[in-house]
């Protein structure tokens, strides 16, 4: 296939040095160094923002440094476009894969190549090379199913697939964990370590620190666009790594003292939902969360996670089954009664569901009461009254923001997600739902989240957390709840609770009532 | 009624079916080409008529039909030329874009006429080639080889769109841009060259469509089209975006022209129902969408400019 000559072609070094990537307004990256070297993983760490994306865009030709220079094998050499990346032998695994569903698995990987039969697709070629590259590294997926079939681990190695057909000898993959099981993500470090043992140089992106820890070799940390160190894994722990990222010390395992658990708050029983494809979503729900406690949801993403929230949230209609908040009945009740019974939501997608991007932070924080006493009298705002209580959130919960009347869309990831926390625990609730509360948040402002969380589960909320990222369960829940295609596979408590057996639970093997699988 | 149902009338209503159908079929395949990629072109209409008017006055001036046949293309490949700049290049809105487009052919092709013309004279089209041996079949000969050569090219362009889209490297371009333009691109295929490429294939074809309109009817006058360019818009909907189903719903929708004209032949519509009987093809063409539309997904990037960035 293209150029099978250099297909062994193994080695392929790369310097980034003093690269500058300016935007309006930010540097993104700001004269960051980095290199890679064959046979080697590299880590790259940081914050969302902290300028890891732009770097690799840099160096894949998507966007062009504005200063610096990129050596490869100790050549300076410049890369204009994707092509140039692919060319040089740079693969891109892309965090949102970047794969056409309604082709086929074949046809994805020789997209934007020759063929050597063209202008006719030579598509039998392409699947045999295909099944060698599976081989060799581990890679099983069927070259003739179509995209949209395959599952979210199975996309992955098409992507991966892509890079090594086209020979790429140096592979970025940008968060590439973040939507696999912990078997996944086992099966993943297993092809990265065979792709290495070839000797390929490979670039790994991430924020889960153990995950960091477990598979790099050298680890570097940016933060706000700048390169401050890079560290051999062996020097490294998760607090030192941490500090590097965020620049102070950061408390990644909350205090959790005992609390009482009180009656249950919110009970989901049977119940069934659609999907936005039309599809079953959920498929007979129970759920009982307690005051005092956390219930966590583990599970892959698209398993039911949006849709339990929805039906709770009254944003999503039932099939069958009820739902109960402290005792009363409102499946088919609206969103503002449930309110009114004490149930607040954190939706997922905050941007969308959570704020009004183009409202002030001021009219985002009383999205749920303005209308009531004493904000509202007679169908007339009481502006002092608003103000007064916006301020005293804006300063109880850290939310940055210059002003009151500055449009939430000017606002970070992290300090949106605080905003929308202070509207929902203003008012005390006595059940919470937190959809994944914390996701594409900064560590600081993450850290700050669960404390929040912790401080309301001890004020005797009922918490429903969902959550894709196991560290966050693990450190918050009090038990967990794992989701698979709209089933609770089980249910466990957070002390007995091993990753094993959740990982399991999340790609669709039950557990066994009252057993535990053997260790390990 | 009974009339109606004579091998001659059968034959001669099939045979105009296939006729009916062919300006269809040459708009709507181009316009497939265009939507596959991801860009809408409303401004077929407008495109067909400017070569139904380049083809009609050629024909007037030279006689020469293939010159006729050229200068439509010409004029349909700048058109696409301008529809790609303002929809790739520019971003415009498809929608609104392309109905620029389309009152911008409407109202140039009329001033034409009108400055260079001014009395429509008959012109004379392709004649018939009657094909050796397969023509003389009974019946189905005649209904299917007795064409001009412009009915034929329209019909053996389907295989052809079909497997260009299907089995070349250029289509599997065409087929990823217009589905995640974005995935192409990180691959090192140009979104903007792909679209470029297929807006101006479809806009030459329109032109050609235009062409062969005019030629078959022998005749151009204001707004000659009327309306068959997003007849052939809607038509690309109904066969879910693949040039096989586009040529069926051309044939349904040439069809049931032809019936309506072979009743009111006969006499069988009334003279005052004759405009309520021209509304029929659309009728259907409407309810046939319906039920298309709820089958089909369209390519996911339709409509949507490509843009690198975050």
């Amino acid at each position: 296939m293209p150029r099978p000559e250099t297909a062994d072609r193994a080695g392929l070094d790369l310097e980034m040095r003093g690269i500058v990537k300016r935007f309006p307004g930010v540097v993104a990256n700001d004269h960051v160094d980095f290199d890679v070297h064959e046979g080697e993983i590299h880590t790259l760490l940081g914050e969302n923002g902290a300028g890891k994306s732009t770097l690799m865009k840099v160096l894949y030709g998507l966007y062009h440094p504005d200063e610096g220079e990129i050596l490869i094998n100790g050549h300076p050499t410049t890369i204009d476009s994707p092509r140039d990346a692919i060319n040089l032998g740079i693969g891109m695994i892309h965090q949102h894969f970047m794969l056409v569903p309604t082709l086929t698995v074949a046809e994805n990987v020789t997209l934007g190549l020759r063929s050597p039969r063209g202008p006719l697709l030579d598509l039998d070629s392409v699947s045999e090379r295909i099944e060698e590259l599976s081989a060799t590294y581990g890679l099983q997926v069927d070259p003739g199913a179509y995209v949209w079939q395959l599952s979210v681990g199975e996309q992955q190695r098409v992507e991966i697939l892509k890079a090594l057909y086209r020979n790429a000898t140096l592979l970025a993959l940008d968060e590439p964990t973040a939507v696999l099981t912990p078997q996944e993500v086992n099966e993943l470090f297993a092809t990265m370590r065979s792709m290495t043992a070839e000797g390929h140089a490979l670039i790994f992106i991430s924020h889960k620190l153990h995950e960091v820890l477990e598979i790099s070799d050298r680890i570097t940390v940016l933060r706000s666009g700048r390169n401050v160190g890079t560290i051999r894994a062996e020097e490294a722990s998760r607090e030192r790594l941490a500090r590097m990222m965020v620049g102070r010390e950061v408390i990644l395992e909350p205090e959790k003292p005992p609390v009482e658990v009180d009656g249950v708050r919110l009970m989901v029983k049977g119940v069934r939902a659609l999907s936005n494809r039309g599809t079953e979503g959920l498929r007979g729900v129970d759920l009982d969360v307690r005051g005092g406690e956390i219930l966590a949801v583990a599970g892959v993403s698209g398993n039911g996670q949006r849709e339990l929230a929805e039906i709770i949230a009254g944003l999503r209609p039932t099939t069958a089954g009820t739902v109960a908040i402290d005792g009363v009945d409102v499946t088919h009740a609206d969103p503002g009664r449930r309110r009114d019974l004490g149930l607040s939501y954190i939706p997922e997608e905050r941007m969308r569901d959570g704020a009004v991007r183009d409202f002030s932070v001021a009219e985002n924080l009383m999205l749920h009461q303005f209308d009531k006493p004493p904000y509202a009298r007679h169908g007339f705002l009481d502006f002092a009254e608003i103000r007064a209580h916006c301020d005293l959130l804006i300063r109880q919960f850290d939310v940055k923001t210059p002003n009151p009347e500055a449009p939430a869309k000017t606002l970070s990831g992290g300090n949106i997600q605080k905003m929308i926390l202070a509207r929902e625990l203003s008012t005390n609730p006595k059940v919470l739902v937190a959809a994944q509360p914390t996701r594409g948040v900064d560590i600081g402002a993450t850290e700050y989240i669960h404390r929040r969380l912790l401080d309301q589960r001890e004020a005797g909320t009922a918490t429903l957390l969902i959550s894709e990222d196991l560290d966050e369960i693990l450190a918050l829940a009090d038990r967990i709840a794992v989701i698979y295609e709209g089933e609770i596979m089980g249910v466990v408590d957070r002390a007995d609770a091993n990753i094993e057996q959740i990982g399991l639970m999340m790609a669709g093997i039950r557990e066994e009532a009252g057993s535990t699988p053997p260790a390990a | 009624m009974a009339e109606f149902f004579t091998t001659a009338i059968i034959v001669s209503t099939v045979a105009s079916t296939f006729r009916f159908a062919t300006s269809y079929l040459y708009a709507a395949i181009g316009e497939t080409f265009g939507q596959r990629s991801g860009v809408l072109n409303l401004g077929v209409d407008g495109i067909m008529l400017l070569g139904a008017f380049g083809a009609y006055y050629t024909v007037l001036k030279s006689g020469n039909l293939w010159l006729a046949l050229a200068v439509a293309a010409a004029i349909g490949m700048l058109m696409g030329l301008a529809m790609a700049y303002a929809s790739v290049t520019l971003q415009a809105e498809q929608g609104i874009s392309g109905i620029g487009f389309y009152l911008f052919g409407l109202g140039l092709s009329d001033l034409l006429f009108q400055k260079l013309v001014g009395t429509p004279l008959p012109i004379d089209g392709f004649p018939n080639l009657r094909i050796p041996l397969l023509a003389d079949i009974p019946i189905v000969g005649e209904m299917l080889f007795d064409h001009s050569i412009i009915v034929y090219g329209a019909f053996l362009l389907v295989p052809v769109a079909a497997f260009v889209l299907n089995r070349t490297t250029v289509g599997l371009n065409i087929r990823a841009v217009g589905e995640n333009p974005e995935a192409a691109d990180t691959l090192g295929v140009s979104v903007a060259k792909v679209r470029y490429f297929t807006v101006i294939l479809g806009s030459t074809l329109a032109g050609i469509g235009g062409a062969a309109l005019a030629t078959e009817l022998g005749i151009f006058q204001q707004n000659l089209t009327a309306g068959q360019g997003f007849i052939a818009v809607a038509l690309v909907y109904f066969g879910a975006w693949r040039p096989l189903g586009v040529m069926f719903g051309a044939l349904l929708y040439g069809f049931v022209a032809a019936v309506v004209l072979q009743l009111k032949t006969l006499g069988v519509i009334p003279l005052g129902a004759s405009d309520l009987a021209a509304m029929l093809p659309a009728l259907i063409t409407i309810l046939a969408l319906v039920v298309a539309v709820q089958r089909e997904r369209q390519p996911a990037a339709l409509t949507k400019p490509y843009e690198r960035g975050e």
